[in-house]
């Protein structure tokens, strides 16, 4: 049918209402992973304060921690003091080294980040050209030797974890060949081994999924519309069938991203890097839960921010995603 | 009916998918896997746990091929031991994961509204998490262990399956059939056992094993993080911990693990996705040999006027045993103004024979003709390069869905300016401007503004007349248009003929209108071509008389608003035969009132009976002298 | 036998800026009568019938079966339909004798043998080999399943049938068989039938009284030989001077009026007064002085007119359109 644009009145523009529905889903969204970041310390079976100090710590300290952490509170008031304390900046303590958790985070972020983006970087500009490259090369069920090759290739990069990847870098470039150096975060060079390692087991998933994707667009009517009007393939590809394939990319794009943000947890490990993701794995072990909640949460809003920018670029680059909400 | 050789009984489509080699390479590594689980603690358990106070942290040696750990253990054989804990926990996660997920998916069909959104919303906010995320969550509460990591890897999984099963089986539940059942007062839980998770079980299965090969690397990263399995018990994730620790030392000690879990993994994913890939697909059918069609030629002159001349027209497309040949030999001439319908039931090659006039069918299709030519140019050996300024301007296209023929991501009045930018080498502006006034052609209202907007903001009628207009930026000699009202209501119907009508008789433009409707082609057309199982059966001017058997059958059941209505419908017997298995005989003869053994033998040859009209029949009718074609008609019979 | 009667009933979907799919429709399906509803897509005639089997909310009104709401039936009420896509409507992984089993009533059978002979009567009944009990839909054709879908719909010892676009999926030559067989099974069980199609010639093939749908409203309804010889709605007569027909040319383009193109209205925000003015040959478009179709609703006294048309002008035009000379195209 058509749709007429829509009259004045802000309850009539489609963007505002939009981005009044996407921002209230990210609010309720926040609030669900703050409260379940909060219920996380209380979840854990037994006393948190006795199992992170130990069974042999004098039971004065134990409830000296106790208190100072509130945990003697009714539940509803250690709610509203965690609440306040996120909205003032104030994350808690960590209960091994006393240092308050707002600023390891501040300390180990940019480390992680540094890691992550010029990853996400690598894959977008990786799997995007062959997927699209291999979709047209083997479109129809043309050369199969090349899509053979080209699905095997990446179901065993994908199959393989980053962690083992980062392995098995280490073991032949920095181990064997002395290019680069086994950990740390020194200059430049030692970004390599840990940016590879991050990036190409979603660089082969992103570019099966663009394949995938280009494939079924090239299936479509338009597709062939294009082709009737006797446009260069180079139009038809880049002009008609790439726009469309990426709309469709992009929902699963956000989601290797977001799994991204969780491979660098592994991948730190490898390399000792001192971002987020060593620093959870070691408070995990070390029960440091005031430590462990704030990095939980400061992952989960990662995700959501990526969630969020995915469905604004949906909506921006695809004329009928502000429409088919409706 | 004749039976369908189809292999469709379910075992052997899982079978089938083995039998490929990518999925028989994946199998047998399964089996070997699982073999593994079962048997090495059994052989190697003594060997795994003997500590060599000789060999301490070594390189491989020719005692221990895969060197030794800090301890003196073997690790060849500590890491062929660790396949049953390894696998055995995946499996479980993967279980308790399937299980809860199924459960929190399907549950909403059967609670009551606001619990069932409270599910949906909940599921949808944690699959939004990665799953290392959920993992390394879900262990904080469970515990650093085996217990919790197992229990953590399962309840990591739940979302991704519970979204699974949720949209697998909303689309089962959005069809008629389950909409039958609930007018026959099936109850939701027989709904959901008997109706809706028998037809979503493959491809959960197919996940499900997907999902093992996750929870398996999931787990080896947790071990290895050191979260999981706990010293003395060993997993291939703690191997991995450790052997990265002396990576200088002996490399082989971390690599052989990992190289462990990344097979395991393999064989569990490989499995799900050929399985996955074979399951959709109808197997195989049996096909037979391709025959050499017939050839049928027009004694057409050569005319200064003849747009298009076809000659033995064949398209051909690689099937398992050979060819399928759904366009077999098909002839006509166009003439410049002249208005062409082509007639015949799905599958009868029409809508192919008009893709492959226009060179838009592509590999691996095969389209021979012993003349193929438009506007003078063969269009069969001409290298498309130099044909592309001609088809595009001088043949356009209409096809069937105008929801799906547009670019649904580009304005309608930049996809119409395309077409001048690229032939006529137009500016973008100037280009758009000729897009405006040809919208405005079409009878667009405010084609200006229409001109700015998306497909979507279009409604069917108005974008198969877009579609006219983008044909109209060039100079067109023919349109093709091929069932452009099937998707219409019979008022648009009627807008969209008309504007084809005013066109050629404007422009002097030469149509072929192809359409399963015979009443709309004889309407539109001055001359038909009846299609039957890839051959022009009967070339008649719309207002004669059909002498082929067919035709006058399917006229006869052609409803319309003279139709008696106290009287049965007209059916034709039988149905058309599939594009791989025609007959040697006539395609027809099957179903065929005045059937003789010869149609059985020899394909007819489509042959002029009189000035302007082809019939490719043994025994066409004689030329009755009724003046209409509908009461000489007698085909009976049901199917 | 029974009737089904919708009284007043309207479907609404969405909230505020919803659409109101069918809008106070009143139609009566008489006893052992075919009622052929006719319109465009998106004219709401499918959501008509998904309300009688409640499968579409209704939002207000009523719809009877003998006289009694369906919605207060304490026992399932004696309706069945038949659904318009041959592939969707049989599960894929029974076989047509459990599908036509399910919808048998519960207690009428007892033991699995008489089931079973049912529905090998059922299957003949629908001119179907009942040795086919076993088979998956996978291996029929598109004509066969219709015709076990019917079966299926049979099972449920209806009263009343309602057939939504039950051919248009199919081809030509496979269709009459359809069409033929339904009538057949609803004269010899005196079936009252609902009938949806937006094919006029189906309609009225089968239909003893005909229905006329827009935009979520009935526009005309009466005997079926009146309708179609004598139309009293202006959308009726545009309806039956589009239907496709072998004997007359489209190639005349003379009846290019001022609303030869216009554009069908959006169901999201129907038009005020006569919903139809947008696109009617006769309406204010064309002749100024019709104002009264911009502001009033011809719905709400259709009732008085010939054939309830819900034409302020239905009257005035007929009686110009027999005048001799008066083609059926203005």
């Amino acid at each position: 049918m058509a749709v007429e644009v829509a009259p004045a009145g802000w309850r009539g523009s489609p963007w505002l209402s939009f981005a009044v529905r996407r921002f209230g889903r990210f609010a309720v969204s926040l609030w669900v992973l703050i409260t379940t970041a909060f219920l996380m310390i209380q979840l854990i079976p037994g006393d948190p304060v006795r199992a992170a100090l130990g069974l042999t710590a004098p039971v004065e300290l134990v409830n000296a921690r106790r208190a100072a952490l509130g945990l003697d509170d009714p539940l509803w008031l250690q709610y509203v003091h965690y609440l306040g304390g996120l909205i003032t900046g104030d994350f808690g303590t960590s209960m091994n080294s006393g240092q308050p958790v707002a600023e390891v985070i501040g300390d180990r972020l940019p480390a992680t980040l540094q890691l992550a983006l010029p990853a996400f970087a690598v894959v977008i500009a990786v799997a995007i050209p062959l997927g699209l490259l291999f979709a047209v090369l083997t479109r129809g069920g043309r050369r199969r030797g090349g899509e053979l090759a080209f699905t095997s290739t990446t179901v065993l990069l994908a199959a393989v974890p980053e962690f083992l990847l980062a392995v098995a870098l280490v073991a032949f470039f920095a181990v064997q060949l002395g290019w680069f150096p086994v950990a740390g975060s020194e200059g430049a060079g030692s970004l390599v081994l840990p940016v590879i390692a991050l990036a190409l087991g979603p660089a082969s998933v992103l570019a099966r999924i663009v394949r995938v994707e280009t494939l079924s667009v090239l299936g479509n009517d338009f597709i062939r519309t294009a082709r009737a009007k006797r446009l260069p393939a180079r139009l038809v590809y880049l002009r008609h069938a790439l726009p469309n394939a990426l709309t469709a990319t992009l929902t699963m794009g956000g989601l290797m991203l977001t799994g991204m943000v969780a491979g660098t947890v592994l991948v730190e490990n490898v390399f000792a890097w001192p971002g987020l993701g060593s620093t959870i794995a070691q408070s995990i072990l070390q029960k440091d839960y005031p430590l462990v909640q704030g990095i939980v949460l400061v992952y989960g809003i990662g995700v959501l921010l990526v969630n969020l920018t995915v469905d604004v670029l949906l909506a921006v680059l695809d004329p009928r995603s502000t429409i088919r909400e409706n | 009916m004749v039976a369908t050789e189809t292999v469709n009984r379910r075992g052997a489509k899982w079978f089938a998918a083995l039998r490929t080699p990518v999925g028989g390479f994946a199998a047998s590594l399964l089996l070997v896997v699982i073999a593994l689980a079962v048997l090495a603690p059994i052989l190697w358990h003594d060997k795994a746990f003997e500590i060599d106070t000789e060999a301490i942290a070594q390189r491989p040696s020719a005692a221990h091929w895969l060197g030794t750990d800090a301890l003196g253990h073997d690790i060849l054989f500590r890491v062929l031991v660790a396949t049953r804990l390894s696998v055995l926990l995946a499996v479980l996660a993967t279980v308790i994961g399937v299980v809860t997920g199924l459960v929190l998916g399907t549950l909403p069909s059967l609670l009551p509204r606001p619990a069932a959104r409270l599910v949906t919303s909940a599921v949808n906010i944690a699959v939004a998490f990665p799953g290392l995320l959920l993992v390394l969550f879900c262990s904080v509460i469970f515990g650093v262990g085996t217990y919790g990591a197992v229990l953590a890897v399962g309840f990591a999984l739940a979302p991704a399956f519970a979204r699974l099963a949720q949209t697998l089986s909303a689309s089962v539940a959005g069809q008629d059939f389950v909409s039958a059942a609930r007018i026959s007062g099936v109850g939701r839980i027989r709904l959901l056992v008997r109706h809706i998770l028998p037809n979503v079980g493959e491809p959960l299965v197919v996940n499900a094993t997907i999902g093992a090969g996750a929870s398996l690397l999931a787990f080896s990263g947790l071990s290895f993080l050191g979260i999981g399995v706990q010293a003395p018990d060993y997993d291939w994730g703690r191997l991995l911990g450790e052997g990265l620790d002396g990576i200088y030392v002996n490399p082989a000690a971390a690599l052989a693990p990992g190289v462990a879990v990344v097979l395991a993994g393999l064989a569990f994913n490989l499995v799900g996705e050929t399985v996955a890939g074979v399951i959709g697909v109808r197997a195989g059918v049996r096909k037979l040999a391709p025959r050499p069609a017939s050839p049928a030629r027009e004694s057409s002159g050569r005319a200064d006027d003849v747009v298009l001349v076809v000659e033995n027209l064949q398209v051909a497309f690689p099937s398992q045993a050979g060819l399928t040949v759904p366009v077999r030999g098909v002839s006509f001439t166009v003439r410049a103004g002249e208005a062409i319908g082509v007639v015949g039931e799905s599958g009868s090659g029409k809508s192919l024979t008009g893709l492959a006039v226009s060179r838009l069918v592509e590999a691996p299709a095969a389209v021979t003709a012993d003349r193929l030519e438009f506007a003078g140019k063969p269009l069969l050996t001409t290298p498309e390069r130099d044909l592309r300024g001609l088809l595009g301007t001088s043949l356009a296209m209409v096809f069937q869905d105008p929801m799906t023929s547009f670019n649904p991501t580009r304005r309608i009045g930049r996809q119409l300016a395309e077409v001048a930018e690229q032939h006529q080498g137009l500016p973008r502006a100037k280009a758009f401007e000729r897009a405006v006034d040809r919208l405005r052609t079409v009878r667009i209202p405010a084609a200006e503004r229409r001109a700015r907007q998306y497909p979507h903001e279009f409604s069917g009628g108005m974008r198969q007349r877009a579609m006219i207009g983008m044909g109209l930026m060039g100079d067109p000699k023919l349109i093709i248009a091929d069932e452009p009202t099937t998707a219409l209501d019979v008022t648009v119907q009627r807008q969209l003929l008309r504007l084809l009508a005013r066109t050629r008789t404007e422009r002097d433009t030469a149509i072929i209108l192809i359409s399963h409707d015979i009443a709309v082609v004889s309407q539109t057309c001055e001359r038909m071509l009846v299609m039957y199982a890839g051959r022009v059966v009967e070339d008649l001017p719309s207002a004669g008389t059909p002498r082929h058997p067919y035709t006058k059958a399917l006229l006869a059941a052609t409803l319309d608003l003279g139709t008696d209505r106290d009287a049965p419908l007209a059916v034709i017997p039988g149905r058309p035969p599939e594009p791989d298995r025609v007959p040697t005989g006539c395609a027809f003869a099957d179903r065929c009132p005045a059937v003789t053994d010869r149609c059985r033998l020899e394909d007819p040859v489509l042959e002029c009976v009189e000035p302007g009209h082809r019939v490719a029949c043994w025994h066409p009718s004689e030329t009755s002298f009724s003046p209409s074609a509908k009461k000489t008609v007698t085909a009976g019979g049901a199917e | 036998m029974t009737d089904l009667v919708f009284d007043a009933v309207s479907v609404r979907y969405g909230g505020r800026r919803g659409l109101t799919a069918v809008d106070r429709v009143g139609l009566t399906v008489s006893s052992g009568q075919v009622v052929g509803l006719v319109g465009e897509s998106g004219s709401g005639k499918s959501t008509l019938a998904r309300a009688a089997v409640g499968l579409s909310p209704v939002s207000a009104g009523r719809v009877l079966l003998g006289g009694v709401d369906v919605r207060k039936l304490r026992r399932r009420p004696p309706l069945q339909m038949v659904f318009q896509d041959p592939y969707s409507s049989l599960d894929p992984r029974m076989s047509i004798g459990e599908s036509i089993t399910e919808a048998i009533p519960r207690g009428v059978f007892s033991g699995r043998a008489a089931r079973r002979e049912e529905v090998a009567r059922l299957l003949e009944l629908v001119n179907l080999d009942p040795g086919r009990a076993g088979h998956l839909p996978g291996r029929l054709s598109g004509g066969q399943r219709q015709r076990v879908a019917l079966a299926r719909a049979l099972a449920g010892r209806p009263e009343v049938l309602i057939a939504d676009e039950i051919t248009s999926a199919l081809d030509v030559s496979v269709q009459g068989a359809v069409l033929n067989l339904v009538r057949d099974v609803q004269r010899r069980l005196g079936l009252s039938m609902l009938f949806i199609s937006h094919n006029l010639a189906v309609i009225r093939y089968l239909s003893d009284i005909v229905a006329v749908m827009y935009l979520g409203r009935i526009v005309e309804v009466g005997p079926a030989e009146q309708v179609l010889t004598d139309p009293q709605h202006p959308y009726t007569r545009d309806l039956l001077a589009a239907a496709p027909s072998a004997h007359t040319s489209l190639f005349d383009t003379r009846a290019d009026g001022a609303t030869a193109d216009a554009e069908p209205a959006d169901p999201h925000h129907p038009p005020a007064g006569c919903r139809y003015h947008t696109r009617c040959p006769v309406g204010p478009l064309v002749r100024a002085d019709r104002e009264i179709c911009l502001q009033v609703d011809p719905t709400e006294d259709a009732a008085h007119r010939r054939h309830s048309a819900a034409c302020h002008f239905s009257e005035d035009e007929s009686r110009r359109l027999t005048i001799p000379g008066g083609a059926s195209t203005p």
